[in-house]
């Protein structure tokens, strides 16, 4: 195994995450393959090889500085779980 | 045991764009919560972000202007974290391949110029803003800022002192100001600092560790956190103790650093190419537009006030410190070509009145022209300095112009030789005693003569011509 089950944990955590001890063996178990399966392509020479974004040679395409409408606030809010009609409504931060 | 500290700054700006970075909402500033969003900045599934074009204009232009390489490839990046100022839970970042690298900024400080490294300049969007509520256990988000176009500066750890970080961040200002790319504000973020710290002893290479500051929302707040966790580092090291790598808040109110619970630091952001981007590609046209685009900057400027006005080096450096304050002296001296006495009022009233009304200079009540007035009364002699200095004043007071303000309360100057004379024939008469001791070799009491005439005057007895009768008049007493 290249993964621990405190790694999972870890990762989880930052994924907000909530695992039964199943899934974590299961998902162990997974990111594990993956990793088998980085060290596989790990193995091919990409000396003198760009990294490719994609099949074909693009670059982002840039936009003008334009305003246009922008949603309603009902619209933006529309699929919150919880607004006061003007804000999204989250469980408090803590500072 | 002396001590060095080791400084590196992080600033972000804002970038003054219409859009924002990846979509086409407005940038505006005060609009109703939520008001400027859409399915992109709002990280709908399935909405693509497009680069504004100005964007990457302007962060050309600061990546010039800071003598820095510019990568004809870059990319975007995501950095993943969770927070409720941030709905795709990625801010779109660049990590690997910044925009630009490897540039400098030479600094003004009081010890001369010290040049400044900058590792990197790349491009970002901004989170939303969290308002919390006093009494119920909840957060209101409002994501009008999210994506607003960023450019992160970053430095080398080249500043040894918090005055060298202070000197530095101010020039990063200036620039930014200058280029147009960004407000500068401050205390409503618009430019952000955060600072990377550590001491070591002086004369050695290794770095110390560091303590990462935030929460410095004003030039003066910066030169006093650093100040102070340079010392809290300095006791900790010389009572025995030993420092631990942190972020820590600064406290503007006790001036102190408080530290960031170690479990709101614990980012571990797991950057990596954002598969929604393309790659950036910089092509060498838009660098040459931009470079021929770049506007004379402060230091130049500085450069050009000494050589063709012929002012001071220091005065030079104050007004070109701001660019409106630069244009405000240059379209004085543009009606009133005398750029030493522009110099001379800007630097004493205009920069006291400026400060203690806290009144943005573009909006100042007294305007470049209403300056020149003042100082073209002045040179024709309808009013003496210290006349113009109580109608500076009332000008800023009233909005009203020099000449209107001299004709209202009767203060042109008298230099009418006759009406003087008369006025210090009866001074001398009522005064015999200080008379016959000037007679007497008591010649330092010509002040008090002239006191009594500028009193007789209420100060509009042009002071020459007050002393050249004076004297005259002194001297035929004698025989």
């Amino acid at each position: 195994m290249k993964i621990t089950l405190e790694q999972v944990d870890y990762v989880s955590a930052l994924g907000r995450l909530a695992l039964s001890p199943d899934e974590k063996t299961k998902f162990m178990g997974q990111l594990d393959d993956i990793l088998k399966y980085m060290d596989t392509l790990e193995s091919v020479s990409t000396d003198n090889v760009e990294p490719m974004a994609g099949p074909v040679e693009l670059f982002t395409p840039l936009r003008e500085d334009l305003v246009r409408p922008s949603l309603s606030v009902d619209q933006a809010l529309a699929n919150a779980p919880s607004s006061d009609g003007s804000s999204f409504v989250v469980p408090k931060i803590i500072e | 045991m002396e001590f060095e500290s080791v400084i590196g700054l992080e600033v972000h700006a804002q970038l003054l764009t219409e859009t924002k970075a990846f979509c086409s909402c407005t940038t505006k500033f005060g609009s109703a919560p939520n008001s400027n969003t859409c399915p992109i900045c709002l990280g709908m599934p399935g909405s693509l972000p497009v680069l504004n074009k100005r964007a990457l204009e302007f962060t050309v232009l600061m990546a010039i202007a800071c003598n820095c390489e510019i990568n004809e490839i870059s990319r975007f990046a995501r950095k993943n974290y969770y927070y409720p100022d941030l709905p795709k839970n990625y801010q779109i970042s660049q990590y690997e391949l910044p925009v630009a690298e490897h540039g400098w900024v030479d600094v003004d400080t009081s010890t001369g110029f010290k040049r400044i490294g900058i590792t990197r300049i790349h491009m970002e969007e901004d989170a939303g803003k969290l308002i919390h509520d006093d009494r119920k256990p909840v957060s209101y988000v409002d994501l009008n800022r999210t994506g607003v176009p960023l450019i992160e500066i970053v430095s080398e750890p080249d500043m040894r002192s918090p005055e060298d970080a202070a000197a530095y961040l101010k020039s990063l200002h200036s620039i930014l100001v200058y280029l147009g790319i960004c407000d500068g504000n401050m205390e409503e973020g618009s430019f952000r600092c955060d600072a990377n710290v550590s001491i070591r002893p002086k004369g050695q290479t290794y770095l110390g560790t560091k303590t990462e500051l935030k929460n410095m929302n004003s030039f003066k707040n910066v030169q006093k956190g650093l100040q102070h966790e340079i010392e809290r580092h300095e006791n900790t090291l010389l009572g025995g103790g030993n420092l631990i790598q942190e972020t820590r808040l600064f406290d503007p109110a006790s001036g102190t650093t408080i530290s960031m619970r170690s479990k709101e630091q614990a980012h571990d952001y797991r950057y990596f190419p954002d598969p929604d981007l393309l790659p950036l590609r910089v092509d060498l046209e838009l660098i040459e537009r931009m470079r021929k685009s770049l506007p004379e900057l402060a230091c130049q400027k500085k450069e050009r006030f000494v050589r063709d006005f012929g002012i001071p080096e220091y005065d030079a450096g104050v007004l070109t410190a701001e660019r409106s304050l630069a244009e405000y002296f240059e379209k004085a001296v543009e009606i009133f070509p005398n750029p030493k006495s522009v110099s001379n009022w800007m630097m004493t009233e205009f920069m006291r009145f400026l400060k203690a009304s806290g009144t943005a200079i573009v909006s100042a009540p007294v305007q470049p022209s209403d300056l020149a007035g003042l100082l073209s009364m002045m040179e024709r002699g309808a009013i003496s300095g210290k006349i113009g200095k109580v109608v500076f004043e009332e000008m800023w007071k009233t909005g009203k112009d020099s000449n209107q303000i001299v004709e209202e309360r009767g203060l042109v100057q008298v230099s009418d030789v006759t009406e003087i004379t008369d006025m210090i024939r009866k001074i001398l008469l009522d005064n015999p005693g200080e008379v016959t001791r000037y007679l007497n070799g008591k010649t330092q009491l010509i002040a008090f003569f002239v006191g009594q005439t500028m009193k007789a005057t209420r100060g509009r007895a042009n002071p020459q011509i007050v002393n050249e009768i004076l004297t005259d008049e002194l001297e035929k007493l004698r025989n």
